[in-house]
Parts: C-alpha cells; sequence; structure tokens
C-alpha cells in the first residue's frame, strides 16, 4: 500500500500506447472514470427518460428532480435568456457531480482532482462566456469593465482591477474545484494512514475522523459541482443580461 | 454482472497498489498525460452533451411539460364538475324551497278551506238548533198555558170522583170547577 497520499492521482496508462503524431492520447486511468462516470449518467438519464408515466417511479423522480433542480438553478441566476445553454451546464453539472462521486469510491480515480481537467472545463466557459458577450453586444460588452456609478477619479484602477479579475476567472474556477477535490482526497488519505499505522490502540480516532470526513468530502462532492455549475451561470448571465 | 464488477474493481485495485509511487510531489503536475486528458476530456464530455441534449433532455422535458398540462386539465375538468355540481346544488335547493312553498299554500288553502266549512257546519247546525230549541220552547210555552185549564180539568174530576166515593152522590160537574177554580185563585193569590 502505497504511504504517499498523492500516490493517488497518478494518472497510468491502462492498455497500449496511443499516439498522434507526437502526443500521447493513450488511455488512462483518468480516461476510465471519464467513460465511467459519462456512461453512469447516460444510464440513469436515459432509464428516467424512457418512461412516461404520470406519477413517477424512483429512477424517473431522480432525473426529473435533477432536471428542474438544473432548470431552476439556471433561470434564478441567469433569467430566461440562458435557456439555450440548459443543456450544457445541465450535462457540465451532472460530469462534475458524477467525477466527484466516483472519486468518494475507494482505489478509483478523481477525474476532477487535475488542474488540467478542470482548468480545461473552465477555460472552455471563459471563451465561450467571451464569445457570447461579445456576439449579443458587440463592444459594448466592454461595458462590463466600467461598473456605473463609480468616482472618474477611481476609475482607471476600478477598471484594471475588474479585467483582472475577469481574467482570472477560469483560474479561479478551475483551481476552487481542483483544490477542493484534491485536499479531501489527500485529508482522506492522511487519516487512513494514520489508522494503519497507528494500529487497534490508537487507530479508532482516525478512524472516526475518517467516517467524519467521508461524509464531508460527499457533501463537498456535491457542493463543488455545484458551485462549478452556478459560477457558470453567473459568468452566463454577465455576458447575456450585462447590467453591472 | 455484479461478479463481474466485483472483478474488475478488484484488478483495478491490484493495479493500484501494484503501481507504487516513484516518485514526490503533485502528480497533477507532471505533464505527461495533460494531452490525453484533454482528448479524453473533450470526447466523453463531448459525447454527454450530445446525447443529453438531443436524445435524453427533450425527453424529460416532455415528460414534465405532459404531466403538467395533464395536471391543468385534470384542475380544469374538477373546476367544470364543482361549478356544475354547485349549479346543480342550487337549483335543488331552490326546488325544494319551492316544493315547501307550494306544500305551505297547499295547508293553508287546506286550512282555510277546513275553517269555512266548519264555520258553515256550524252555523246550520246552530240554526237547526236554534229553531229546534225555538220549537221546544214554544212547546213549552204552549203546555205553560194550557197546563193550568188541564189541571184545573183534571182536579175537577178527580174531585167529582172522589166524592162520588165518599159519599156516593154523583156531583154536578159545574159546581165542582166552580169550586176548583175558585180554590185555584186563591193559590195563585197566596
Amino acid at each position: 500500500m502505497a504511504a504517499n497520499p498523492m500516490y493517488q492521482f497518478n494518472v497510468y496508462r491502462i492498455g497500449p500506447e496511443i499516439k498522434i503524431g507526437e502526443v500521447d492520447i493513450s488511455f488512462t486511468n483518468a480516461s476510465l472514470f471519464m467513460v465511467i462516470s459519462t456512461l453512469a449518467i447516460l444510464i440513469v438519464f436515459n432509464l428516467g427518460a424512457k418512461k412516461k408515466s404520470l406519477i413517477p417511479d424512483k429512477i424517473q423522480l431522480l432525473s426529473e428532480l435533477s432536471y428542474s433542480f438544473v432548470s431552476k438553478m439556471i433561470s434564478d441566476t441567469a433569467g430566461a435568456k440562458a435557456k439555450p445553454y440548459f443543456a450544457f451546464i445541465f450535462s457540465l453539472f451532472m460530469f462534475v457531480l458524477f467525477c466527484n462521486m466516483f472519486g468518494m469510491i475507494p482505489y478509483s480515480f478523481t477525474v476532477t482532482s487535475h488542474i488540467i481537467v478542470t482548468f480545461v472545463l473552465a477555460a472552455f466557459i471563459f471563451i465561450g462566456v467571451t464569445i457570447i458577450g461579445f456576439l449579443k453586444h458587440g463592444l459594448g460588452y466592454l461595458k462590463l469593465f466600467v461598473p456605473s456609478g463609480v468616482p472618474i477619479i477611481l476609475l482607471p484602477l476600478i477598471v484594471v482591477i475588474e479585467i483582472i479579475s475577469y481574467l482570472s476567472r477560469p483560474i479561479s474556477l478551475s483551481v476552487r474545484l481542483f483544490a477542493n477535490m484534491m485536499a479531501g482526497h489527500t485529508m482522506m488519505k492522511v487519516f487512513g494512514g494514520f489508522v494503519v499505522s497507528l494500529g487497534l490502540v490508537g487507530g479508532w480516532l482516525p478512524l472516526g475522523f475518517s467516517v467524519a470526513l467521508t461524509g464531508l468530502e460527499i457533501l463537498v462532492a456535491f457542493l463543488q459541482a455545484y458551485v462549478f455549475a452556478i459560477l457558470t451561470c453567473i459568468y452566463l448571465n454577465d455576458a447575456l443580461n450585462l447590467h453591472h | 454482472m455484479k461478479k463481474i464488477i466485483i472483478f474488475l474493481y478488484a484488478l483495478f485495485s491490484f493495479n493500484c497498489i501494484a503501481k507504487s509511487a516513484e516518485t514526490g510531489g503533485m502528480p497533477q503536475l507532471n505533464p505527461e498525460f495533460w494531452f490525453s486528458q484533454i482528448f479524453w476530456l473533450t470526447i466523453t464530455f463531448g459525447i454527454l452533451f450530445i446525447i443529453l441534449s438531443k436524445f435524453i433532455l427533450p425527453k424529460i422535458r416532455n415528460n414534465l411539460e405532459t404531466r403538467k398540462s395533464q395536471i391543468m386539465e385534470n384542475i380544469e375538468i374538477a373546476d367544470n364538475q364543482k361549478t356544475n355540481s354547485e349549479k346543480n346544488l342550487k337549483e335543488y335547493d331552490k326546488i325544494i324551497s319551492d316544493a315547501k312553498d307550494k306544500a305551505k299554500k297547499t295547508f293553508n288553502l287546506a286550512k282555510e278551506k277546513i275553517q269555512l266549512d266548519l264555520g258553515k257546519e256550524r252555523e246550520k247546525i246552530e240554526s237547526e238548533l236554534n229553531s229546534e230549541i225555538q220549537d221546544a220552547e214554544n212547546e213549552i210555552k204552549d203546555l205553560k198555558k194550557s197546563s193550568p185549564e188541564k189541571i184545573s180539568l183534571i182536579a175537577v174530576d178527580t174531585a167529582a170522583e172522589i166524592i162520588q166515593k165518599l159519599i156516593g152522590v154523583e156531583v154536578n160537574k159545574s159546581n165542582v170547577s166552580a169550586i176548583v177554580n175558585e180554590q185555584v185563585k186563591l193559590m195563585k193569590g197566596k
């Protein structure tokens, strides 16, 4: 058993090495869990969507509640204009949620604990939102950086701050998810290691911590997926409605 | 199915354990598999997004909308039925109150008629009674008128008979009647 708590984040190749030119795109354990999460989402929601009973059973209720949950989240934060982006935000929320949750299974791999994955998602959102903003408002989208009701003397400073905060969005979005997942899993690994090293005599306290941390981590897994999705909605709201 | 899952899980965890950490630091910052992760993320997320948005989410939306519309329909039907039944109830109430009124009227009519009949009957009976009373009174009056004469006649007859039996003499009736009349006058005078 690996004592290094960071070991769980290792990515390794499963199966043959696949290369396109110089780029290595081999199937890894991370890829495996992305595929598993995707399949799980598709299976669950396909089952939920297939039945059309007036009174839903459990799986149908699950999918319909998720649908209305995400739908309400979007309409609350980004308004009615965000309706076309519902499918994207729903997929995003479910993907992050399922990856986080699958990461909670022992010996599994947490896809979202890798900065590159979260950063690609966040960068995609950032670029997409920026493009939507410029398409909807043209150059008027730059008004986002000039808040109304600010004294003219402060304006240069504020604009700089706004631009920096806007540009740091993908970083904050990706680092938030990645750091949360990594820290949680590392903590659990560390406490798990304590249980083993302290043995039967002293291992009970860290075991209790481990149990509590597991609950906390499941909460965090849900919460971070929610935060990721809702921040996407908020960015989308800025792009669509532009009232700063 | 369960067995397969458990087997795969065991294999995977074994694999996990077998590959011990060679180096310290954060594996996240090792760029060796970055492109692989980006590639597979794009593929899986792309597939997920396409299937969800094209096939699954519309179905769920349809389900929800059908349910909503069905519920609205049912509520509408229920509302209609409610107003209908309220109307019917009003009608019934009206019928009942009408019937009550009618019954009251009939009752009153019957009562009046009975009272009228009763009055007539009573009048009739009373008049009959009155005439009978009148008749009886007349008879009594007649009797009263005629009784003193008869009494005196009887008195005369009996007096004559008594005298005959006592003395054995035939008495002239006119004499006896004169005496009796005198006596009657005396008695009346008293």
